[in-house]
C-alpha cells in the first residue's frame, strides 16, 4: 500500500472565489476572535482529512516553511 | 520634468450647425474622445453610421494612465483597422515577477495559446492609444470630432435627446436619436440624468510615477508585496515604450496627495527601489484612491452609458480601459442595425444585460485583487502572507497570490440573444462567448479567422449551410474548404468542428448559436433572437 502523500500542487476549483470566502469569514471579528476562527479551520480540517501521516506532513512543512522565511 | 511625448492641440471648429442656429436631429452623439468613445465612433462609422463625438477638451488624455491592453481588446482595434499598428508600438510582456520582502516568492509567465493574430497583453502609453484613435476618426468619413464642446444640459422624450453645448463660441442646441455617455468615471451625463454610482470605494492612496530610463531591465511585470525599499505596502513596474517605466507605490491610508507628488518626495523612494546607480528622469507623476462602483442600468431611454461612466475599477488587472472597449464593441452593432431600423429598440436593451454582467464580472475580480494586496485586518494580512510565503516552494499557495487577474473578456452567458447548445460540443466557445482567433488560409494567403467577421457569419465546417435573412439581415456564409481551408487543423480543434456543425457569429464576433449540422429554420430562429425579435 502506498502512503498517502500532502498534496502540494494546486488541487482547487477557482482558488480566488474561495480566498474571497476565507477573507469575507473574517468580516466584522475582533482580530482575537479572526485568530480563534482561523485555529479552529486548522482543527475543522484536520479532523475531516483524518489521515494521521498526511497531517503530520502539512504540520511539518508549515513549520518548515515558516522557519525558512527571513523574520 | 521630462517630456518624452508632445501633447497635440487639436483645433476647434465652429460648427456648420452652430453657426446656423438651426437645430439638428444627429442618428448617435458620443460624449467623451477618450479610448471608449472613439472606439465606439470609429465601430459606429464601419457599420455605416453617422457619428457625433463632442469632448470638452482639445488633446488626449494627460499622463500615461490605462497602459495595459489585452488581447480581446487589440482584436477589436484589429477590427476597426489599427490592432497591428498598436501592437507594434506597444511592448508586448509575458513574464511576471512576484517578489515578498527582499526575496522573489514565483515568476509566471502569461503562456498565451500559440497562433492568435495578437498578442496577450501590451503596455502603452494612454495618449499613444488616443492619438491613434483621433487619426483614425479624422480619416472616418462617417465620424465629426468636435473640440471643446462640452455638454451643459439635456433632456429626453419618446423619439430624440435635446443638449445644450457649450463651445467658444457660446451656447447652442443639438439632438440625438440615441447619446452615448462615454465621458469617465466623474461621468457629467450621468451627474445631470441624477443617477447613482454606488459600490465600494477604497481609502489606500497610490502613486503614479512614470520615469524615463534607459536600465536594462527585462521587458517583464515585476510586483513587490512589502519591499525592503518601501515597507509595508505595494510596488508595481511595468514597461511602456519610449522608455518610459511606470510605477506605483501603495502609499496607505494616511498618505497626503499633494506632499506625496513633490519629487523630493518622489525621487528618493524612487532610487531606493531602482538601487543608487540607475540613472533615471521623472515625466509624470499622480496620486490615487480608487473605486469600484456601477451604475444600476446602463440605458437610460435613449442615453446609454459606456466604459467608466457606466462602471468604475481598480486598476489591478487592467480592467477599466480593456472592458470599456469591449462596452463599445457591443454598442456598436446593435445601435446600427437598430438605427437603420433593421432590428427593434428591445436590442439596445440586451446592452445592459450584457454588458452589466461583464461588468460585474470585472468588479468581483478587481475587488479580490484589492483585497489581496491591501488587507484590511491583521487576520487577512496574516493569510495574505502566508500565502506568500508558502508560495516559494509550494505550487498549491500560487494560483492565491493575486496581484491582478488580466483582463479577459466576459462570455454572455445568460444572454437573452444566445440560443442555447441543444448538442454536445468539447470547445468552450459556447453561445454568448467571444470567438477565438485561429490561423487560416484564404486565397492561397495565410490569413486568420477573426479578420472574416465582421457581420452575422455562419462558420459551417464543409459545405451544407446557405445564407439565411431575417427581416432584412441577412448572414454571410464562410465555408471551410471553399471560402478557408485549415492548414494546420487548429480551427476545427478550436471550435470541435466535425464535418457539419454550423456557427452563427454576432457582429461583435460573439457565438449566437451553434449546431452539429445546419437547420435553416434552426437559424432563422437564433438569428431572429439574436436580432431581439422575439
Amino acid at each position: 500500500m502506498n502512503t498517502p502523500a500532502l498534496i502540494r500542487e494546486p488541487h482547487m476549483a477557482d482558488p480566488d472565489s474561495f480566498y474571497e470566502e476565507l477573507i469575507a469569514s473574517q468580516h466584522g471579528l475582533s482580530d482575537e476572535q479572526a485568530d480563534m476562527a482561523l485555529a479552529k479551520l486548522v482543527l475543522i480540517l484536520a479532523n475531516h482529512i483524518g489521515d494521521r501521516q498526511v497531517l503530520s506532513q502539512a504540520l511539518a512543512l508549515a513549520r518548515s516553511n515558516t522557519l525558512a522565511a527571513k523574520p | 520634468m521630462l517630456n518624452t511625448y508632445r501633447y497635440p492641440s487639436f483645433e476647434y471648429r465652429r460648427s456648420a450647425e452652430q453657426a446656423s442656429a438651426q437645430t439638428l436631429c444627429h442618428p448617435v452623439v458620443i460624449i467623451g474622445a477618450g479610448p471608449v468613445g472613439l472606439s465606439l465612433a470609429l465601430d459606429c462609422a464601419a457599420r455605416g453610421l453617422q457619428v457625433v463625438v463632442l469632448d470638452d477638451n482639445n488633446t488626449v488624455s494627460v499622463g500615461s494612465r490605462a497602459v495595459c491592453y489585452a488581447k480581446r481588446t487589440l482584436e477589436i482595434w484589429d477590427r476597426l483597422g489599427l490592432g497591428q499598428k498598436l501592437a507594434q508600438q506597444g511592448i508586448q510582456w509575458q513574464v511576471g515577477k512576484v517578489f515578498f520582502r527582499d526575496e522573489q516568492a514565483y515568476q509566471f509567465d502569461l503562456l498565451p495559446q500559440a497562433q492568435h493574430k495578437m498578442p496577450a497583453m501590451i503596455n502603452l502609453q494612454q495618449y499613444h492609444l488616443e492619438e491613434q484613435l483621433v487619426q483614425a476618426c479624422q480619416q472616418a468619413p462617417g465620424v465629426d470630432l468636435r473640440w471643446k464642446h462640452r455638454v451643459t444640459d439635456l433632456e429626453q422624450d419618446d423619439s430624440r435627446v435635446t443638449l445644450t453645448v457649450s463651445t467658444p463660441d457660446g451656447p447652442f442646441r443639438m439632438q440625438a436619436k440615441w447619446l452615448i455617455a462615454a465621458d469617465g468615471a466623474n461621468s457629467d451625463t450621468r451627474r445631470m440624468l441624477g443617477l447613482s454610482f454606488t459600490g465600494q470605494a477604497f481609502e489606500d492612496r497610490f502613486l503614479i510615477a512614470d520615469v524615463v530610463m534607459k536600465a536594462d531591465f527585462p521587458t517583464e511585470r515585476w510586483f513587490w508585496f512589502d519591499p525592503p525599499f518601501h515597507r509595508h505596502q505595494s510596488v508595481l513596474l511595468h514597461k511602456q515604450c519610449d522608455s518610459v517605466w511606470r510605477i506605483d507605490f501603495q502609499l496607505g491610508r494616511e498618505a497626503d496627495p499633494e506632499e506625496e507628488k513633490r519629487p523630493d518626495k518622489v525621487i528618493p523612494r524612487i532610487q531606493a527601489m531602482l538601487g543608487p546607480e540607475v540613472p533615471f528622469e521623472l515625466e509624470w507623476v499622480s496620486v490615487y484612491q480608487f473605486a469600484c462602483r456601477r451604475a444600476e442600468r446602463f440605458q437610460h431611454g435613449r442615453v446609454l452609458l459606456v466604459g467608466d461612466a457606466a462602471h468604475q475599477v481598480s486598476p489591478f488587472g487592467a480592467r477599466g480601459a480593456n472592458s470599456g472597449v469591449q462596452d463599445a464593441d457591443n454598442l456598436a452593432w446593435k445601435l446600427a442595425l437598430v438605427a437603420q431600423g433593421l432590428a427593434p429598440e428591445a436590442l439596445l436593451h440586451s446592452y445592459h444585460d450584457e454588458r452589466s454582467a461583464a461588468a460585474d464580472d470585472n468588479l468581483r475580480q478587481s475587488t479580490r485583487s484589492t483585497d489581496f494586496i491591501t488587507p484590511k485586518s491583521r487576520a487577512s494580512l496574516r493569510l495574505r502572507n502566508a500565502v506568500l510565503e508558502l508560495a516559494r516552494s509550494e505550487a498549491f499557495a500560487r494560483p492565491l497570490v493575486n496581484s491582478g487577474r488580466l483582463s479577459t473578456p466576459t462570455r454572455y452567458a445568460n444572454s437573452p440573444l444566445n440560443t442555447n447548445d441543444a448538442e454536445t460540443f468539447t470547445s468552450a466557445i459556447a453561445p454568448g462567448a467571444p470567438c477565438t482567433d485561429a490561423p487560416i488560409e484564404v486565397a492561397g494567403q495565410p490569413a486568420w479567422l477573426l479578420e472574416q467577421l465582421s457581420g452575422f457569419t455562419l462558420l459551417s465546417f464543409g459545405a451544407g449551410a446557405q445564407p439565411v435573412s431575417v427581416a432584412g439581415v441577412q448572414t454571410r456564409v464562410l465555408e471551410l474548404g471553399r471560402d478557408l481551408l485549415d492548414p494546420q487543423g487548429l480551427l476545427a480543434q478550436r471550435y470541435d468542428g466535425q464535418p457539419g456543425t454550423v456557427y452563427l457569429i454576432r457582429p461583435d464576433q460573439h457565438v449566437a448559436a451553434r449546431w452539429r449540422r445546419f437547420d435553416a429554420q434552426a437559424v432563422q430562429a437564433a438569428l431572429g433572437r439574436a436580432l431581439a425579435l422575439h
